[in-house]
Parts: structure tokens; sequence; C-alpha cells
């Protein structure tokens, strides 16, 4: 059971979006996601929005398939298009998820970025993601993508451990994400990104520090790590309850954290967002931060979340039912929210305290001063830049960010 | 059996010679509102076809808990079947059926000549009826013994009989035996109590005096107050006089109950009925007080009064802070209707604004907090159940502590707690259960008699302290249910008293703050420290959790600071389910309440508070 899509209004049949959405709109960089909601498998902890089976079908007997999809998903592209209207925008970042969006032949993919460039534009610098699993690539088709105009591949390692992938139900061998990451260097990949999963039941600290020092080892210009989330509803989950699986807890993800951060650092990475650390400037998710900064974005595909303008909105979920809007000429969107100022406030904390540069302190009311002191105080956040007018975590205080927007939102 | 219309005698009008008044003291349980249920309908007052079950308890508590709270007198006109021709006039008295209404019980009894001892051929008497039974011998009642229930299997009415032949003083063949439920035996009833219950004696002509036995707050009409004609006569529209404040109010109506309010010209001697003078507040017409003519009145008042006085203390505090008005208008109204029920505000640094209010006992306790709670619709967090104090300084100051938390520091000379006199009827095999349970609780052996061959009485004196915590379940489940208690406070006795209080991050929560003998001061240290432990999350600094005497820590413990707070990821498609989830924490936040810098979830009060071990849960005192 993927996720559950969060409760909003109804999206406009014709997707249109309040002009207050637009307004400005030039003065913000406009990224596109394109969601694949296709895996050969379903990994036990996943809870995102991906099928197994190759064929689903919508209400009327529309089709949706792997073999139709990029059809469909740039029917969606040249609605966006009709929505932005005259928005002169260039597309600063594109960026392929999933899913395994490597289940769709190369070719499917670059056609899908090609859809983005002949409607909107991509700005000459662009930077364009696309997700793989390291066991359904191979150097032809990293090659095809390159060539194709993708610029960034990120793989999902997870682990260097075989117990451990094993209890997240990958299929992967240790040592082929190493493997591919060289291919992508091969195929002319400039950025390449690891995912690592911490705090896997059954992992022990030294079984992380392998995943680490092979990950590094491999050489990408960016590392992802993240604690392992059990959602509700996951196979893990029920595992787990069933205690079949013992749980991690909290202490031992801070400890991985830690030794993540350590890790990575001496390796001349450093952190940029609360799981993410990148060898240079340069080498940031550009993508990932249009998220973190507010900007805008356009999630095509089934269930895949956009931003515009303080409107969020969502797609439905199921690729038959999005089939089914699009071969309707209907927005497939499910719903969506009108973000008040002080929902876009809110967001800013929530968003911008998880990165290195933090909050600017005059975006907090009185109260949330006074938490900030106290954080301050409790050493959650950096006394420089505090000096200097932003909320920075420090280290400890990254493991409780949850806890400090809290208090600051206030 | 049914009186006839025609040869009534009328209220005021009524011959002493021809008035029986009596009460039925009786467990709960044992059947007698079902009995008094039968008298109405064998009497033709209520017709078959109006009657519901229990028709004289009003509250939908006490119809639920089958308990009797309020006292009511009904009016029921008999014919007895030797003397059909004349007809008599029976009131009977409805009297409480709880240990902490004794005083209610004592006056009501007052009102009559002669008692029906109720008791369930199954079961037995139980201590709160043997309590109640000892009230009327002491107040020179006739005593009619009675088991009911004779038609269950389980009935043993020859052994039940003898136990009661013993207790009353008669032999058991006089015992007589019925079936509220059926009807069998109650028509012989109502012709024993004509027969044996002597007619009220009073002066006609004097001034003059009647006394209140009940008061009760009704909306519609203002107080109605219960009396019972001692000398003299009441007449309609009259002005009278509350003898114990001189205050005087005009007679708006008199009348008698029969069983619906029934007005009439007035009460003359040996009558029972009620008046209603437009008081608003129970509190200006009290159980107990004399009530004389304004004009020509009596000199001196009837014995026997008494000022309600509160035994346990509890703080009552709105789960939402912001519903503290609801809750001070709901004490206001319940007030209205119950003269024993004290309370004034109260401020505490854990739970905010609420109102200390004094009980009489556990039950009441339970009551006015659940009427709170179901007739109001208030959600309340009550601190556990104390006793009242009084400590004596080494420079001889005087302190009456009714909160914990208001012990005083420095040099204390004595402390000072109530003590009462408790009696425990149970079967003998029980006997070493219930002494173990007393003696662990500070109790002193009094005596213990057999009341028949399998069933003891057992008398202690105890701590009120003590039995206002647990005590009643503890009983309970020691003796499988067969234990019954009662109680009345008989003073005060020094005692090595310490206040115990529990600090978070070494902040005191006052909430927490219990008085308690020096012996036990530890134990509850160490399980409240070991339970907070488990109820407070974990916050972002380390929180040691401390019991403390004065300045001496006796537990402790430590919840560790939180090291994570913080979601692995937060990309686009996660931004509004994570605002979301956001304003719900803010909105849990807003629950919690601040013990210093110490976030404590309402949960965590509650579950402390009403734990079994903790406070005076009554539940299954039934």
């Amino acid at each position: 059971m993927p996720s559950a899509l969060p409760d909003g209004e109804p999206v406009p049949a014709d997707g249109a979006l309040p002009a207050s959405a637009l307004a400005g709109a030039a003065d913000r960089p406009l990224g596109f996601y394109l969601h694949v909601p296709y895996c050969a498998t379903r990994c036990g902890y996943c809870d995102f929005n991906t099928y197994t089976a190759t064929e689903l079908r919508g209400t009327g007997g529309v089709l949706a398939s792997r073999d139709n999809y990029a059809e469909m998903l740039i029917e969606e592209i040249r609605l966006a298009r009709k929505v932005l209207g005259d928005d002169p925008r260039q597309v600063s970042t594109v960026f392929v998820g999933g899913g395994t969006p490597t289940l769709l032949a190369a070719g499917d993919l670059v056609r899908m970025l090609d859809a983005v460039r002949d409607t909107f534009g991509l700005a000459p610098d662009a930077e364009v993601t696309t997700e793989a699993n390291p066991e359904s690539v191979d150097p032809a088709c990293l090659a095809t993508l390159r060539e194709g105009g993708f610029t960034r591949v990120s793989f999902g390692m997870q682990s260097a451990r075989q117990h451990v992938l094993r209890i997240l139900d990958r299929t992967h061998t240790p040592g082929r994400p190493e493997a591919c990451v060289a291919e992508a260097r091969a195929a002319g990949f400039e950025h390449v990104n690891l995912d690592l999963i911490y705090g896997t039941p059954g992992e022990s600290d030294d079984d992380w520090r392998a995943s680490l020092d092979a990950a590094i080892g491999a050489g990408p210009d960016h590392i992802s790590a993240y604690a392992l989330i059990v959602e509700e509803g996951t196979r893990l989950a029920r595992r787990i309850r069933r205690g079949e699986i013992p749980m991690t807890d909290d202490d031992e993800h801070a400890d991985r954290y830690l030794v993540a951060e350590d890790v990575l650092t001496a390796a001349g990475y450093t952190w940029y967002e609360v799981s993410n650390w990148a060898a240079s400037p340069d080498a940031r998710c550009r993508h990932n931060e249009l998220y973190w900064r507010g900007a805008d974005w356009w999630g095509a595909g089934p269930g895949a979340h956009s931003h515009v303008g303080g409107v969020r909105w969502w797609n439905v979920k199921h690729p038959g039912a999005y089939a089914a809007a699009l071969a309707q000429g209907r927005s497939p969107g499910a719903g969506r929210e009108v973000l008040t100022d002080e929902d876009r406030r809110v967001e800013r904390i929530l968003l911008e305290l998880r990165l290195r540069d933090g909050v600017p302190l005059s975006l907090l009311r009185s109260e949330g001063l006074a938490a900030s002191r106290r954080a301050l105080a409790d050493g959650l956040l950096e006394p420089d830049p505090y000096q200097e007018g932003r909320a920075v975590l420090t280290l400890r205080g990254r493991l409780l960010a949850d806890a400090v927007v809290r208090d600051l939102v206030d | 059996m049914p009186a006839t219309t025609d040869n009534v005698p009328e209220p005021s009008r009524t011959d002493p010679a021809l008035i029986r008044n009596f009460c039925i003291i009786a467990h709960i349980d044992h059947g007698k509102s079902t009995l008094a249920d039968r008298m109405l309908q064998l009497t033709g007052v209520v017709e078959q076809r109006q009657m519901r079950a229990q028709y004289l308890d009003r509250m939908d508590i006490e119809r639920e808990r089958g308990i009797t709270i309020k006292s009511q007198a009904v009016r029921l006109p008999w014919a007895p079947t030797h003397d059909p021709g004349n007809t008599h006039i029976l009131n009977m008295i409805d009297t409480p059926g709880h240990v902490d209404f004794t005083y209610e019980v004592s006056r009501s009894l007052a009102a009559c000549e002669g008692t029906i001892l109720l008791v369930d051929a199954a079961q037995g008497i139980e201590a709160q009826t043997l309590a109640n039974l000892y009230l009327a011998m002491e107040n020179d009642l006739t005593i009619i013994p009675v088991l009911n229930k004779i038609d269950l299997p389980a009935a043993q009415p020859e052994k039940f009989a003898e136990e009661l032949a013993n207790l009353v003083g008669c032999e058991p063949d006089d015992v007589l035996k019925v079936s509220a439920k059926t009807g069998v035996g109650v028509e012989a009833l109502l012709d024993k109590v004509v027969e044996q219950i002597p007619a009220p004696v009073g002066v006609a002509d004097a001034p003059a005096r009647a006394m209140i036995f009940d008061s009760v707050y009704d909306p519609y009409r203002g107080v109605v107050t219960y009396v019972r004609v001692v000398d003299g006569q009441l007449s309609k529209r009259e002005r009278i006089e509350m003898m114990s404040t001189g205050a005087t109010h005009e007679l708006l109506e008199i009348g008698v109950n029969s069983p619906e309010m029934l007005p009439a010209d007035g009460l003359g001697v040996g009558e029972v009925g009620y008046l209603i003078t437009g008081v608003k507040d129970v509190r200006q017409s009290k159980v107990g007080d004399t009530i004389t003519s304004q004009n020509k009145g009596a000199e001196e008042p009837l014995g026997g009064y008494k000022d309600p006085k509160p035994m346990v203390f509890s703080g009552l505090y709105p789960l939402d802070g912001s519903d503290y008005p609801e809750l001070r208008d709901a004490l206001d109204k319940l007030q209205l209707n119950d003269a024993a029920l004290v309370y004034e505000p109260e401020t505490s640094a854990a739970l905010g604004f609420g109102f200390r209010v004094g009980f009489l006992g556990l039950l009441h306790l339970d009551v006015i907090r659940e009427r709170l709670e179901r007739e109001f619709g208030l959600d309340l967090i009550a601190t556990a159940p104390n006793v009242v104090y009084r400590v004596v300084m080494e420079d001889g100051t005087e302190h009456t502590v009714t909160n914990p938390s208001e012990f005083p520091e420095g040099k204390i000379r004595e402390v000072f707690e109530p003590v009462v006199r408790a009696t425990i009827l149970a079967p003998t095999e029980f006997i070493g259960a219930i002494m173990e349970l007393c003696q662990n609780r500070r109790g002193t052996l009094l005596g213990m008699d057999y009341l028949s061959e399998d069933r003891v009485e057992i008398r202690y004196t105890l701590p009120l302290a003590e039995i206002v915590f647990d005590f009643f379940d503890q009983l309970k489940s020691k003796t499988r249910g067969y234990a019954s208690l009662d109680y009345e406070p008989t003073g005060e006795q020094s005692s090595s008293l310490v206040k115990v209080d529990i600090l978070l991050h070494g902040d005191k929560v006052d909430a927490f703050s219990v008085i308690t003998h020096k012996d036990q001061a530890y134990q509850y240290g160490v399980r409240l420290v070991a339970k907070l432990k488990e109820l407070i999350p974990r916050q972002n600094f380390e929180v040691p959790v401390q019991a403390a005497i004065g300045s001496r820590v006796i537990a402790r413990e430590t919840i560790r600071a939180i090291r994570k707070d913080v979601l692995a990821k937060c990309y686009g498609g996660d931004i509004s389910r994570k605002r979301k989830l956001l304003e719900k924490q803010k909105e849990g936040k807003k629950r919690m309440k601040m013990v210093g810098s110490v976030e404590v979830p309402q949960e965590a009060f509650i579950a402390v508070l009403s734990s079994d071990d903790s406070a005076g849960s009554s539940k299954g005192k039934k």
C-alpha cells in the first residue's frame, strides 16, 4: 500500500491555477519531476507510489503500461504547458524518479526529457538526473541517457552488506553499485550519487562503516544517507510487528548518523542538507534544493506532487486512473492546497532549517525567537551564523531538527 | 389492602395515632428500591401502568449504579388486613445507602419511629447495613427484620434469619420473608408496619417544630425541603424560621408526596411532607435544622443538628484550561443541591486553574466527579484524594492542611491526622487477609465478633488517609468481594507523617505531592518515579525524576535525553504531509503541561493520578 495522499480541495478539470500562483513566476526557477511508477519487485520498506505489474487498467478500460508510459507522461507535460500559459521560463532541473525509472527503456526516458525540452526549453546549464537501480543499468543504457541529455545519475546502493540488502529486499549484489559509478563516469556523467540507508534491523556499526567506505571508494560526488523509516503498511512494518525482525531504536540511528557525518566529512564530503553530502558546491543536487527553497516544479506522473507559487497539488495515484484522466483531456490532479502566508512561513522554516544555510531569524515571530535563543543555549544552533541572523543547526541539532522546528514556528 | 378514597385521612387533619413513620435500612442491591416500588403499587399510589423500576431513584447515576444518594418521603394510605375500616397513613422515608452520608441517614432515622431492616436472603447483612442498624437502635427505633429475595435459588433464609435474630434480639420466626420482586409477603409486611411501629407522639398545641431530613434543589421550584413535624402545626402561607440561622421565609407551598408532590393546607403532629419557600440553595435549608413558625415560634430547636464537614479533599482541574469557567458554574449548580459540597479556587503549577473540593467521603467524590463529567460534559483531572491534617509547629503555631502542597516547611512538632472506626463484615475464612491489610494500613484492632458460625465482624481504628487510598478495592480483592466496610470518624491521632515531593528536572510537581507515613514514603517515591519515567517522553535534555522529603532525595530515575527527532527524507511529495504532521504535533504540544522546562503529557498526569495505587478509586463500591 503506497502512502496516502494528503487531504485537499479538488483540482479544476483543466488543471488551471489561481492567478496568484503565476505572479512573479519569472523570478523563480522551474523544475520538472517525472515519476516512473514501476518496479521489478516491491522492496519491503518502500511506501512509494509504485507497481510491479506491467499493465494496469483505468476506468473505461484505458490501459497504462510500461510500453505506453512515456507517451502518457508526455501528455501531462503538454497539459503543463497549457496551464502555465505564456510562462517564459526555461526548465532549470529535471529529475526522473520512481519506482525504478530504468525499468523503462533508456530511449523512453530520453523521449520524456525531449518533451520537456521541446515544450519549455532547457536552460543551458540544466541539471538532469535519473534514479537508477544498480541491477537495471548497463553501460549501453547509461550512454544513451548521457547522450540524450542526462547529466546526473543516482544509484540506490543502500548497503554494502548482503544480509542488510536482503532485509531491504534489494536484489543487487554487493559491489554492483560501485561498478555502476565507474560505468556512469565512463559514459560521461560528471555527477553521480549513491543512496545509502542506515539503521536497518541487523545492521551493525561495522556494517555501516563498511557501506560508507565502499560508497566513498567508488568516488561519487554526492552521497545521501537516510535513516530507515519503517512506514506503516509496508511488509517490513508487518514483519517487525510480528516480531520476525527487531526494530532499530532512535539512539542507534543517532549513532549511525554521527558515524556518517564523521566518515563522509573526513572523505571530503560536506553536508548541505540533513541527509545529503556533496564533494563540492557544484555537486549538490539543484533539483532537490528547488524543493527545499520553495521554488516551482511540475511533478508529472501518477501520485506526483507539484508546487507553483504557493499552490501544492498532487496527482491521482493509480496509473490506470491517471491514464484515464489524461485520455479524457482532464487534469490528473487529485487534490490541491492553496497555501496561506502562514503556511508558507511554516514551510520555509521546516524546509530551510534542514539546510546548511539555515533559516533567517527574520522569519520568526517573538515566541519563535525566544525558542531560538533557548535552542542556541542548548547547543542546537550554531553561534556564529546566529550572530549574523541565521538559525543553523549544529550536528546535535540536525538530529533534533523536527523538535527545533516545532519550537521555532511558534 | 389499598385504601378506598372516601376514608383516607387528609394531610394536616390526620390523627397521629393513625400515622406510621418508617424507613428501610438495606445494603445496596438488597432490594430496597424494588420493595419501595412494590409498596407504591400495593397501596395504589402508583398505578400499574405508570410503574417503572426504581420509581423513587430519580438521578440517572443513582439508577445506573443501583445506589440511593438522596432520600425522599412518600405518603402511603394502607388499610390493614385485620382492620380494613381503619385506614392508616404510612410515611416511607427513603434513606441514603452509603457510608458517606451517615449524617443524612441519622436525620432520616430521626424522622421515623421504626425501620424495616431489609437483608438479601442469599447474602446476609453487610457492614453498612449493620452500621445503620446500630444507628437505628441508638435512635430507639422499632426494627422489623425482613429477608428479601427468598425466591432466589441461592437464598438461605434459615441461616440469615438466625443471623438477623441475633442482631436484633428476636426469634428467627419473627423475621419476615418476602420477595420484593414477586410481591410475596409485602402485604403482610405493610400490616406488620401498622401493627408494630409506634405512632408518633407530639404536642399538638405547642409552637411548631419540624425537623428537616432532606433538602433538594429543583430547577423549576427552587429548594424542596422535606420535614417531619414533631410538635404543633405548619400551615400554608405562614412565615417560618430556620432555627440554626434565624432566617425567615414565606411558606409558598406545603404538602405531601404521593409520590408526586401534592399541595395541602398544612402538616400536623407526626406528619411528613415537603415545603417550598423559594430559597434557591440547599445551604439555606439545611438537613438537621429545625423549622418553626416566625410568629410565636418555639424557643428550643430539636437536637442533633450538625454542619456537614468535608473529610476528603481533591483538586479538580479541567483538562482543557479554557473550561475553568464551566467547571466553576457546574460546581455552583451542584452546590445548590448539596450542602456538603465545598470548594475554593486553587492554582497548580502543573495543572493550571482548578478547585480544591471537599467531600464527605469517597463515594461523594466519585458521584460529584461523575456528574461534572456526565451532566456538564467536562473532562477533569482529579488529584489523589487526601484528608485534612493539623500541623503544629515548634513555635506552637498551627496549620490546617487540605492540600499536600501547602504542608508547611520548617520545624514541625507534631502532625495530626483524622482516624476512623472501621467495621468490616466478612466470612471467617478471610480474617487473616483482612487483618493483614488493616495492619499494613496502620490499623489498630478494636475487637472481633462472630455474627454467625461463619461470619465475623472486625473493628479497627484506621487513619482515614489509609482508607481514601485504595483500601476498599484491596479489601474487596483480598476477600473475593465478600467483605463489606463501614467507617465513622472518631477523632484524630498524632502520626509520623512526611510530605513526599516529586521533582522533574529539579522542579516540584505540586499535583504529585503527598503526605504519607514516613515508613511508606520510600515505597511511594520509588513507585511514582518509576512510573513517571515510563510515562514522560524523552526531552531534548536529560531529565532527572526524583522523590524527596524536604531536601532529601529518596528515589531517583533518569529520563535520557532524546537524541534523534528528525525525519530522514523531506522531498517534494513529503512537504504537505510534513506540514500537516507538524500542525498535529503542535496540537499535541498544546496538550502538554509544562513543569519547569519539561513537557509532560496530560496522559501522564491522568495515568498517575487515576492509577489503582494512588487515587482513591472507589469503583466496584456498589
